[in-house]
């Protein structure tokens, strides 16, 4: 048995349907038709008036959510694509994110984000917003990158008392295959180690880590043992892991899908800088998509973000410093 | 000026007192009954003038006087400076409209989304007005405990959460509730959520989102959309180009009605029919009150750039006022009885503010600054600046 990264999805939304009676999914086209990628296929059927079709209102379907929550259900949303959910920013950022400090009273909505770049996708089905939603305060930004992290912290999401972004990565829905589900998983919060190195850390989150293990692989014909960190979760970000990681190589890249101003990227940036200064044997790197919008053509997308050729042509920089 | 004895109902004993009322009151020299229905269609035909009827119009008109009371008094403690910071915004010329909705609908079963100025509606709601002036004063003891303020309060688990400013959002919160009942099997139940908007939100994406997620899932939703003639400064002109707003509601497939704003008999009616509609599974219901907000956007603002010509309308005149006329035409109430009502409304502020006024404010040092229910999902607070 073969089980992709999107299937895995689909079946913890059947798993958190079947499992527990406050959760319902509301998205555009998620009902008969099983959603825009099939994340949601057959279970409008399987779970009758639990799988609904939205209208085309990214507001008020987190609006919708949150007034949920509020009564007692678990709702799951899907944006059809991450780029959409701008259309319900401020529901996420300001009333969500907002409730539980406010009134005391959690707001536990999921909101499926998928994200990142396909090859044709274009500026407005290909963005990563995990960083831009880690800036607000009272949200929980999930990242997964394998198949396995899809499943759980998918189940994990529904359970979170708190309003929990899942941004899962359109790249990997086929690509990445798994034989089996997991029983167990590391706890939300807590970053992996991908691959153990000891000349120095990438820290990556997402399609990221692929292209990272790749660039691993590449500089290890060279003899570099390159170390990769899966953050899982840009927030809360694993601080510790990080700074263990930059201990043992003394050298750091993070590396990330969104666009380079700011982000989880700099974030990682920053923490070992002042954390862990004493750490570093080089400055501390950053590779992020190029500041332009996301472009369509596949000569241009595949240059636009970073790839594993990329992600090793600067670590090979980082590694002569 | 021919207010005569219902003035010293409305203002007398206030603090502050109460600005200049408005000028056309015309209604408060019609002695009869028989004179209102023709001339001012004060009472909308079909309205039961009895027993039931008086003592919901009663009961209302108490929760409006008390919210005048208590707004009157906030905006003086604002003015007065230290106690109150941000602002006060105050509901003074939409008590009738805000309460008549807050009045139909059960706390512990219905669902509320009070907006900026339903007050009135609030009290008629069952919210004690503890609740108001502790999250003005930012006491501890209120529902928001100095993390937020003003109109910004509510109590998300008694059917009632806080609104956000981003006006429209609030109105997918509502159906979201009711959403809620229908998934847990709750139809039957007959609950419905009531909320409010005004002329200028009704211009927001979000709010075309909701209504429309409420009519397509035919949800028992009853809107109050006050126009009150002024988003903050800008005129109905600058807000929309329908002849009336009620085209709104024939746009969304959802029943709509236009109802003098000023007058809580027909308010009361209006929204009577509405929650009864929505109760019985007939869909979204729309009710457009006309009137005009007889203060500033908050009481930082003098509001100079009202037409003088809306005061002086219908849409001018203090629903207060109106329904004190109404009372004492139809001999539901003695002057006396106004009075009296009057002071218990003082005194209910007066002890309420005594109360709020020994409370704790927010304490930085004990603040847990903490945004997530989730505590092993809250970041260490390093990168976020020293510790005190």
């Amino acid at each position: 048995m073969s089980i992709t990264y999107l299937e895995a999805i689909r079946l913890a939304q059947q798993e958190a349907l079947a499992s527990d009676p406050r959760v319902f999914l509301y998205g555009q086209d998620i009902g008969a038709f099983g959603g825009a990628f099939k994340a949601t296929k057959g279970l409008h059927e399987a779970f009758p008036g639990r799988v609904i079709d939205a209208p085309i209102s990214e507001d008020a379907m987190v609006g919708m959510a949150i007034g949920a929550a509020i009564e007692g259900m678990r709702p799951i949303i899907e944006m059809q694509f991450a780029d959409f959910s701008s259309v319900g920013f401020n529901q996420i950022v300001n009333n969500a994110g907002t409730q539980f400090y406010r009134t005391d009273v959690p707001c536990p909505i999921t909101v499926r984000l998928p994200s990142g770049g396909t090859p044709g996708s274009g500026p407005f089905h290909s963005q990563s917003l995990d960083s831009i939603y880690a800036h607000y305060p009272g949200l929980v930004i999930l990242t997964p990158a394998t198949v396995e992290d899809a499943y759980t912290m998918l189940l994990e999401a529904v359970q979170i008392d708190d309003p929990t972004l899942f941004c899962e990565h359109k790249y990997l829905y086929y690509h990445l295959k798994a034989d089996a589900l997991p029983d167990e998983a590391l706890p939300v919060g807590r970053a992996r180690i991908a691959r153990p190195g000891i000349h120095a850390t990438v820290v990556a989150y997402s399609a990221m880590v692929h292209e990272s293990l790749r660039a691993a692989e590449e500089l290890a014909a060279e003899g570099w043992q390159i170390e990769v960190v899966d953050l899982r979760s840009v927030k809360p970000m694993d601080t510790d892991t990080i700074l263990g990681s930059v201990a043992r190589t003394g050298r750091l890249l993070a590396v990330g899908e969104t666009f380079p101003w700011g982000g989880a990227t700099a974030e990682v940036i920053s923490r070992v800088a002042s954390e862990g200064f004493h750490l570093l044997d080089a400055p501390p790197q950053r590779l992020n998509s190029k500041d332009t919008p996301i472009p369509y053509h596949p000569n241009l997308w595949k240059v636009h973000r970073p790839t594993a050729q990329t992600i090793a042509s600067s670590l090979r920089q980082l590694l002569r410093y | 000026m021919c207010y005569g004895r219902f003035r010293n109902v409305a203002t007398d004993g206030l603090r502050p007192p109460a600005p200049p009322p408005p000028t056309n009151h015309s209604i408060l020299t019609t002695r009869t009954h028989a004179r209102i229905l023709e001339g001012q269609t004060v009472i909308v035909p079909g309205t039961d003038l009895t027993g039931a009827f008086r003592d919901q119009y009663t009961r209302t008109y108490r929760h409006m006087l008390l919210a005048r009371v208590l707004e009157d008094r906030l905006a003086a403690v604002y003015r007065a400076g230290g106690k109150i910071v941000g602002g006060v915004y105050v509901g003074r010329g939409q008590e009738a409209f805000s309460a008549a909705l807050g009045v139909q609908l059960r706390k512990g079963h219905d669902v509320y989304g009070p907006l900026i100025r339903d007050q009135a509606g609030r009290i008629a709601f069952g919210e004690p007005i503890l609740d108001a002036i502790r999250t003005y004063l930012g006491s501890i003891k209120g529902p928001m405990r100095g993390r937020d303020g003003n109109i910004h309060r509510g109590r998300p688990r008694e059917g009632m959460p806080p609104m956000i400013s981003h006006l429209g959002s609030f109105t997918a919160v509502i159906n979201g509730m009711l959403m809620a009942r229908r998934l847990q099997g709750r139809e039957a139940e007959r609950a419905v959520g009531g909320t409010g908007i005004g002329d200028g939100g009704l211009s927001t994406g979000a709010f075309h989102e909701a209504l429309n997620q409420a009519a397509v899932e035919r949800l028992p939703l009853v809107v109050a959309v006050a126009n009150n003639q002024y988003a903050y400064s800008t005129p109905t002109s600058r807000q929309f180009a329908c002849h009336d707003l009620i085209d709104r509601a024939r746009g969304y497939g959802v029943r709509g009605q236009v109802v003098d704003g000023t007058d809580l008999a027909a308010c009361l009616k209006a929204f009577t029919d509405a929650v009864q509609r929505a109760r019985a599974g007939e869909g979204p219901q729309v009710v457009i009150g006309k009137l005009l907000r007889l203060s500033g956007h908050g009481e930082h603002d003098d509001a100079s750039y009202v037409d003088p010509a809306l005061r002086k309308g219908q849409a001018g005149r203090d629903c207060l006022e109106v329904a004190q006329t109404f009372l004492l035409d139809q001999d539901w109430a003695t002057a006396a009885e106004l009075s009296a009502w009057q002071r218990e409304a003082e005194s209910e502020v007066d002890a309420a503010f005594a109360i709020v006024y020994r409370e704790a404010l927010p304490d930085p040092y004990q603040e847990s600054w903490q945004a997530l229910s989730r505590a092993d999902l809250v970041e260490g607070s390093s990168h976020a600046g020293p510790e005190l």
